[in-house]
């Protein structure tokens, strides 16, 4: 069955673990918990195909837990606080995980990273919904403003500048 | 009679905790991360509270994919520290308070919120980072300062509860709290968030004015937050950005006035925007008062601002 379409699949470069892929990805995700313990983690090493036999695992689920395609382990049904175990069982920092999955060096992420993070802009939607939510307050206020100075010209100079003023008065302490 | 004194809002990144593990808070890195909690710990100590109530969520610690409780509350007498997969972190066991916890669930579920109860838990990093960053580090052997009541919020598996779900569950426990007949002064973490997505080709997604505005809603206007759909959340905080409909019951389980009295926001710490706040309630005499002589509002105003300042004034003694 192909999988039911949500508003959520519009987000770009995002998997979200939903009660599909987590009832898809079962088998996945009971893998990487058994993985918090030594002895697991010892055995699964000795023999990565022979170990993840015992998790009724698809064959594509197993082809991507053996090359370590975090991304396609997401996509069939993994969750990242699962499949960060496997990461750490390779003796991986998070952070290498995350860099895999963007495509990125390790070194170039952590830069992004202390750079303020990837922007948001030109990363919400596949379809060009790139509008800010309105729940942002800059934005709702700009909106508010324009739809007053639509209706009621006199509210105009106070709501623009109520709107201008307001980055200022936010208090970091 | 119990009663709600202040509610925190506090990031729970699990590398803080490593970094206070491992001795590196004094790094520059995590130095700007540990410098906006310190007034917070200042706080804390002189406003020693009887117990905590703690919303945060398990991360593949306690709970697996065998069973996910939307909201789970604990209500064991103890809650040791969960081996994450570098065995347990090194912070004393979260001591419970049961009697307070099973009164909370008695009272919310005949409010209509089902809650799972949980009489035997571990507890992972998503609870003991906040009680780090809010009471100091605490030696493996030595006490916290004050017992807790966790209550674990399912934001892992999607759907989480709404935001709205969880301010009216806050409410609930408002209510709860102060039906209890012992005089306890509560406070209340929400925990998680800011701003971060972890999986996928867009992890790395930090969007600060998204966090900015949360929390100027959070302490104004929080009504405006009930609102906000999950797709919001995920677009603009990032998929695991949703955690923040945790800091909502936080928010419910204050009163509808609350006074901002500290606020830290710093970018990142490890994949993830760092946010604090502490919001107080007022004392409620003063608020009765206030209310009954409000016939002239610019007064009620002025008022206002003096419990603000007083307010500050105590915090920072």
């Amino acid at each position: 069955m192909a999988r039911e379409q949500h508003d959520y699949d519009d987000i770009p470069g995002t998997f979200v673990f939903d009660a599909e892929r987590s009832r898809q990805g079962f088998g996945i995700n009971m893998f990487c918990m058994s993985l918090m313990k030594d002895d697991n983690r010892k055995a699964f090493k000795a023999n990565e195909a022979e170990y993840l036999k015992k998790f009724n695992l698809t064959p594509e689920q197993t082809d991507a837990i053996l090359k370590r395609d975090y991304n396609r382990m997401l996509e069939l049904g993994g969750n990242i606080y699962f499949t960060a175990k496997l990461g750490a069982t390779d003796g991986h920092s998070f952070q290498h995980l995350a860099a895999v999955m963007t495509g990125a060096s390790q070194q170039d992420y952590a830069a992004m990273m202390l750079g303020g993070g990837r922007p948001v802009e030109g990363n919400r939607s596949r379809s060009g919904k790139n509008v800010p939510s309105k729940f942002i307050s800059a934005a709702a206020a700009k909106k508010a403003a324009k739809r007053a100075a639509a209706t009621k010209p006199k509210a105009k100079a106070s709501k623009a500048s109520k709107a201008k003023s307001k980055p200022k008065s936010t208090k970091w302490k | 009679m119990a009663r709600i004194v202040a509610g925190i809002g506090s990031s729970h990144v699990p590398a803080i905790g490593a970094a206070i593990d491992n001795g590196k808070t004094e790094e520059p890195y995590w130095k700007r991360v540990f410098s906006g909690f310190v007034k917070s710990q200042e706080w804390m100590r002189e406003l020693k509270p009887d117990v905590a109530i703690i919303v945060y969520n398990d991360h593949a610690s306690a709970f697996s994919v065998e069973m996910i409780p939307t909201f789970a509350l604990g209500c064991a007498v103890e809650f040791p520290p969960a081996d994450e997969g570098w065995g347990p972190r090194p912070v004393p066991v979260v001591q419970g308070h049961p009697a307070l916890a099973s009164h909370i669930a008695q009272s919310v579920i005949l409010d209509e919120f089902d809650l799972t109860i949980c009489n035997k838990m571990e507890v992972d990093h998503g609870m003991t980072v906040p009680m780090n960053l809010l009471f100091g580090k605490v030696d493996k052997d030595a006490h916290w300062p004050c017992p807790v009541v966790p209550l674990a919020v399912n934001v892992v598996m999607y759907p989480p509860p709404t935001g709205h779900r969880c301010f009216m569950l806050g409410r609930a426990i408002r209510k709860a709290v102060e039906s209890y007949p012992e005089d306890l002064k509560v406070v209340i973490f929400g925990t998680g968030g800011l701003s971060h997505q972890i999986s996928g080709p867009r992890a790395g997604l930090i969007n600060s004015k998204w966090d900015k505005s949360f929390l100027d809603n959070l302490s104004k206007d929080p009504q405006k937050l009930v609102k906000i759909p999950h797709i919001d959340y995920m677009r603009e905080a990032g998929a695991e950005g949703i955690e923040m409909v945790m800091w909502l019951v936080m928010r419910g389980a204050l009163d509808d006035k609350a006074d901002e009295i500290y606020r830290f926001y710093t970018v990142p710490a490890s994949n993830t925007a760092v946010g604090h706040i502490i919001l107080a309630n007022r004392p409620r005499g003063a608020a009765k008062k206030a209310a009954t002589k409000s016939k002239r509002p610019a007064v009620k105003h002025k008022r206002a601002a003096a419990r603000v300042k007083s307010a500050v004034r105590r915090s920072k003694r």
